[in-house]
């Protein structure tokens, strides 16, 4: 890796001082499982790098009234562990225990989670987050077996984080800060499909640091998350879904189905959600929504499978929804 | 003269360490982390080595500037390979190497070096051979009886297309080495299995005799047949020590070794295969292609039909395929897997065309094997263990739900005679025991087996044994490849203990007044047979040797083994496999593996199920996730990671059941290696399973969510 600062503050103003106004000069160090992979390969070679883990205010989980406040480096097993998140928001934990690594769970961290970068294997080669190679994208007729089935380009990663879709389900916000103040994003917006090479993935900017993560009350909306994922050792998903029903009695009031890993940002699937919406929750109306979840994919070359597993997603983490008390 | 010493296996029956399952000796070391790899040393004054590759797969080197890097303070050698001019075939090939005060400033100094490429056309893929124009090569054909007539006459014909890609061996412990030349005279720890001949490599590059070149490696982390040279990366490595004056330790990172290290050829086949009503294969006709790299893929395409080769119409084609990435290298049983996997595919897509059980059709043609007793039996048990009969359903799994199960089987073989080994067994006075030897101990056991039978000869136990392996300071024993290692070993060792021992008898016969073929060595004493009571310990029967020592040497010449007995080769296994498929995602689950292997004359049963263990595993990687993956516009390899080159995790691997095949009459045919052939059939015996029970052949492995998915819509098409 190229060599940098090492900054390590312990507070939330220090740390903000230290970061600067344009990527590449500051990198934000958070569980590291993903940041010193980057550095490594040089896709990230920040001037410096700032620690977070020590800044106190960034950890803990608080329930509350507000609903659930998740410190950005608290640590997937700490939230998997975590009571009130076990009963109120079993998708986010199903989401987490799909990380299915004990190492990666205990180094890992929520805000680590939702501003990784993409997996895609043109992005790690260094080819760029849209992998162009002499004004073309390499994706279509390369192998695009991981890559996204939404969205229709010109960016075809799929966005790895696993808690993005159960947190967008979920109407979750995160807090972004920075030297200047602060602003709140809804988890749906932090997540963007970028349009060129020099724009990214998510909203936050090179002098931010996402703080929190904030979840409003459950108030007995129904949730849950089914990933697809073709090993039990660490893998991940194909596709994923995360549901979220309100309902009145058997009748779906309200629905979020938000689909993970087939495009380039979690991808709210409306169209379910409207299959779903004031219908009973049963075979057919899940059926139903499944077959609407898919109805805009647009499959490259070697990807058509996951249109099949999303479908699959889908149903199940309805079924799985539908099954709880 | 006197008569020779009889080296005989004692009687399985009066065995009493061979034979018991032992754990192995360095297990706690192993898994303690105190046992020291080669890529662990650290010797006093270390450079870091590290290697510069070419990004294109064809090119070729107008320019190379490496006066930065040199310029680098801390950095003490930089050498060349690849100079301008040089043709660059692959990506991922070395071109230039450096040695650094630390990992980071060697990393920095390979940035430094600035080479200029004249890029070249490249082919990266073979899967399609209408695609790879001239680079395939016909190798010629086979053509055995009259295949057409036999089809025409056929009862049933079954064709097929099947696939299974090129693999990397993924040595947990990468390749490499640490080395320190010093003068004429080289300390070199490398990770191989080769520990006495590879110092030849090391000597010829630098010029200096073999015998200066001094090799040490107690543990290594895997190899599978990849670790025989000492590489580009050993000899630049050597080098750079001897410009520098300092010991240089240099191990591939992960994407190089998945890259270059080298790999298993693909095979892709369309096979055409009949049969008579009852089953009786009658004809097989195969076109097959395969790639291992630059250098083509030469397949044993007379291995075809699988064990059935007595098919008595034959008609097999092979295409070699020459494409730009790394070379192949020796897998575990090379060949073997892939071409079971197309054979045992094709027989059971035959078998379900006929309705027909597979076993009964796989039973009724052993005849066509060279082994037909030994299959027979071997099936029997295998699907007792399996519970074939109660399980086995016809092709398609008719209950409801989305999870088919079905079951699969599949069969193999493999040499493994001993190869070349001499062994020097010391008995000293105070009545310890050295055995020494240059053989290597891969993860496989030789230590504990070694051991194992000094203990048995000198009717010691086995901690009073100190076993020297894995230094060529010891006498030459061979390199491990084709499992020869252990009919290699054990038969040395053997005959080297006998040695010694017969010569302490020679000395406590003369106390004892008896003739020195009276003795025997039992339960830690040297006594008379007939009578037990007159001996003596084996302490007091060593302080008799006074100041000398007794050390002899013990040799498996594989040219007199057979006559001699101690080990042979040929050997036979079966596998079965029991999966769940989920038609609604394509994903594959293994329940159970089954396994009966021969190796003979089994020394220690618990590492030999250890091997077969690892060898199921590896079964289960190849059919459902492990897959070298190639880009063919920028022509490197997609996924030289440990998480897109994916290998299964312990939840993946389902119960496995080992039952080795210990019978008196393998037993009497001596020792025969097993590391290949029980890695043979799992593979071909999985993707038969998902056949079984999705109704449907996918016809390329790795088994994916994309390819079931794909087989069993194309079903429905
Ligand atoms: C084989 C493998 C499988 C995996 N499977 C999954 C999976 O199934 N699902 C899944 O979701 N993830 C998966 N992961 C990824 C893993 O979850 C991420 O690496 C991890 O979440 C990153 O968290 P971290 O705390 O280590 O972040 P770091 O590595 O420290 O940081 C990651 C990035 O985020 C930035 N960053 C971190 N925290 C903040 C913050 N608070 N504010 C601003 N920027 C910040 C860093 O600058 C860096 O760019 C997998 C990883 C591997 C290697």
């Amino acid at each position: 890796m190229q060599p940098f600062e090492y900054a390590n503050p312990s507070t939330l103003q220090e740390a903000l001082a230290l970061l600067g106004s344009r990527w590449g000069e500051a990198d934000v160090l958070a569980g590291g499982t993903d940041q010193i992979s980057l550095m490594k390969e040089f896709l990230h070679t920040p001037k410096r790098v700032v620690n977070i883990k020590g800044i106190k205010e960034l950890g803990g989980i608080h329930h509350s009234s507000q609903g659930l406040r998740i410190g950005a480096t608290v640590t997937f097993d700490e939230l998997a562990s975590n009571q009130a998140a076990h009963s109120e928001y079993p998708s986010l934990v199903q989401a987490v225990m799909g990380i299915s690594s004990p190492q990666m769970r205990n180094m890992g961290t929520v805000g680590g989670d939702l501003c990784q970068r993409p997996r895609c294997w043109y992005f790690r080669r260094g080819f760029g987050l849209l992998a162009m190679q002499n004004g073309k994208s390499l994706v279509p007729s390369g192998d695009n077996r991981y890559h996204a089935i939404f969205g229709g380009g010109p960016a075809y990663f799929v966005s790895p984080s696993s808690l993005g879709p159960a947190l967008v389900s979920l109407g979750a916000k995160v807090k972004l800060v920075s030297a200047s103040g602060s602003r709140t994003v809804a988890v749906e917006k932090f997540f963007v499909a970028p349009q060129n090479e020099s724009s990214r993935e998510t909203a936050l900017l090179p002098n931010e640091i996402l703080t929190e993560i904030e979840i409003p009350l459950a108030r007995g909306i129904k949730n849950a998350t089914y990933e697809v994922r073709q090993k039990e050792a660490l893998d991940w998903p194909l596709a994923a879904a995360s549901v979220a029903l309100s309902m009145k009695g058997n009748v779906v009031s309200k629905s979020w189905v938000v689909l993970g890993h087939v495009a380039p940002t979690p991808w709210p699937a409306t169209a379910a959600s409207q299959a779903l919406d004031g219908n009973p929750l049963n075979d057919e109306t899940i059926a139903k929504a499944a077959e609407a979840a898919v109805a805009g994919a647009q499959p490259l070359s070697e990807n058509g499978y996951k249109v099949q597993l999303t479908r699959v997603a889908v149903k199940r983490a309805l079924l799985e929804a539908s099954a709880k008390a | 003269m006197p008569d020779l010493p009889d080296y005989h296996w004692p009687p399985m029956g009066k065995r009493r360490v061979m034979g018991k399952p032992m754990n192995r000796l360095d297990g706690i070391a192993k898994s303690t982390g105190a046992a020291k790899y080669s890529s662990d040393r650290k010797p006093e004054g270390m450079l870091y080595g590290a290697l510069l590759t070419s990004p294109h797969a064809h090119a070729k080197v107008t320019s190379i500037d490496t006066s930065a890097a040199e310029k680098l303070s801390g950095v003490e050698a930089v050498r060349v390979v690849a100079k301008a001019g040089t043709e660059i075939q692959w990506a991922g090939a070395e071109v230039a190497f450096v040695a650094a005060r630390t990992e980071e400033i060697a990393e920095d100094a390979l940035r430094l070096i600035k080479v200029d490429y004249e890029v070249l056309p490249h082919l990266v893929n073979e899967e399609d051979l209408s695609k790879v124009g001239s680079r395939g090569r016909a190798v010629g054909e086979q053509v055995t009886g009259d295949p057409d007539k036999a089809f025409k006459e056929a009862d049933a014909v079954s064709e097929g297309h099947y696939g299974i890609p090129v693999l990397t061996h993924c040595c947990l412990e990468s390749h490499g080495q640490t080395i320190a030349v010093k003068g004429d005279h080289v300390e070199y720890y490398p990770s191989t299995q080769n520990v006495y001949g590879i110092a030849t490599d090391i000597g010829r590059a630098l010029n200096i005799p073999v015998s200066n070149v001094h090799v040490n490696m107690d543990y290594m982390g895997g190899g599978f047949g990849s670790k025989f040279p000492a590489d580009v990366w050993g000899v630049e490595a050597a080098k750079m020590s001897q410009s520098s004056g300092k010991p240089v330790r240099l191990f591939l990172d992960r994407a190089t070794e998945l890259t270059m290290a080298g790999n298993r050829p693909s095979v892709f086949a369309n096979v055409k295969v009949a049969a008579k009503r009852d089953g009786t294969i009658t004809s097989w006709q195969s076109q097959t292609w395969s790639t291992g790299g630059i250098g083509g893929g030469n397949l044993n395409a007379g291995l075809f039909p699988y064990v059935f080769t007595k098919v008595p119409n034959r008609r097999i084609n092979h295409t070699s395929v020459s494409i730009n990435a790394g070379g192949a290298r020796a897998w575990r049983a090379p060949n073997h897997p892939q071409v079971c996997f197309v054979t045992c595919s094709a027989l059971e897509d035959l078998a379900a065309k006929l309705n027909m059980d597979p076993l009964e059709m796989f039973l009724k043609n052993l005849d066509y094997t060279s082994r037909a007793d030994l299959y027979k039996f071997q099936f029997a048990k295998a699907a007792e263990l399996m519970e074939w009969k109660k399980n086995w359903h016809p092709r398609g799994d008719s209950g409801s739900g989305s999870v088919k199960r079905g079951l699969g089987l599949a069969l193999g073989t493999w040499g493994g005679a001993g190869h070349a080994s001499t062994c020097k067994t010391t008995i000293h006075p105070d009545a310890s025991v050295e055995v020494e030897l240059a053989t290597q101990d891969l993860g496989t056991g030789s230590r504990t087996m070694v051991a194992m039978i000094a203990a048995e000869t000198f009717g010691l136990p086995v901690s009073a044994i100190k076993v020297k392996i894995g230094d060529n300071s010891y006498p030459n024993s061979g390199g491990s490849g084709g499992s020869t290692t252990s009919g290699g070993i054990s038969s040395s060792t053997r005959k080297s203990t006998v040695n010694a021992l017969q010569k302490l008898f020679e000395v406590v016969a003369q106390s004892l007044n008896v003739p020195a073929d009276q003795l025997e060595a039992v339960d830690g004493r040297i006594r008379v047979k007939g009578n037990p009571d007159k001996g003596m310990s084996f302490q007091q029967a060593a302080q008799k040797l006074g100041v000398n020592s007794i050390s002899e040497m013990g040799e498996n010449n594989p040219r007199n083994a057979p006559k001699e007995g101690l080990n042979t080769g040929g050997t036979g296994g079966v596998q079965m496999a029991d999966v769940s498929v989920d038609i609604d995602t394509g994903i594959v689950k293994m329940n159970r593996m089954v396994a009966v292997q021969d190796c003979g004359l089994v020394v220690n049963p618990k590492t030999a199920e250890s091997q077969v263990f690892g060898a199921c595993i590896m079964s289960v990687c190849g059919a459902l996730y492990e897959e070298r993956i190639m880009d063919q516009q920028i022509g490197r390899v997609l996924n030289p990671d440990m998480e897109f080159y994916k290998l299964a995790g312990i939840g993946d691997v389902g119960e496995i059941i080992v039952h080795m095949d210990i019978r008196e009459e393998n037993d009497s045919r001596g020792v025969i290696g097993l590391g290949e052939p029980c890695a043979i059939g799992g593979l071909a015996a999985i993707a038969n399973a998902v056949a079984n029970a999705i109704g449907v052949r996918v016809p390329r492995v790795p088994l994916t969510p994309a390819r079931v998915l794909a087989a069993l819509e194309r079903r429905t098409a």
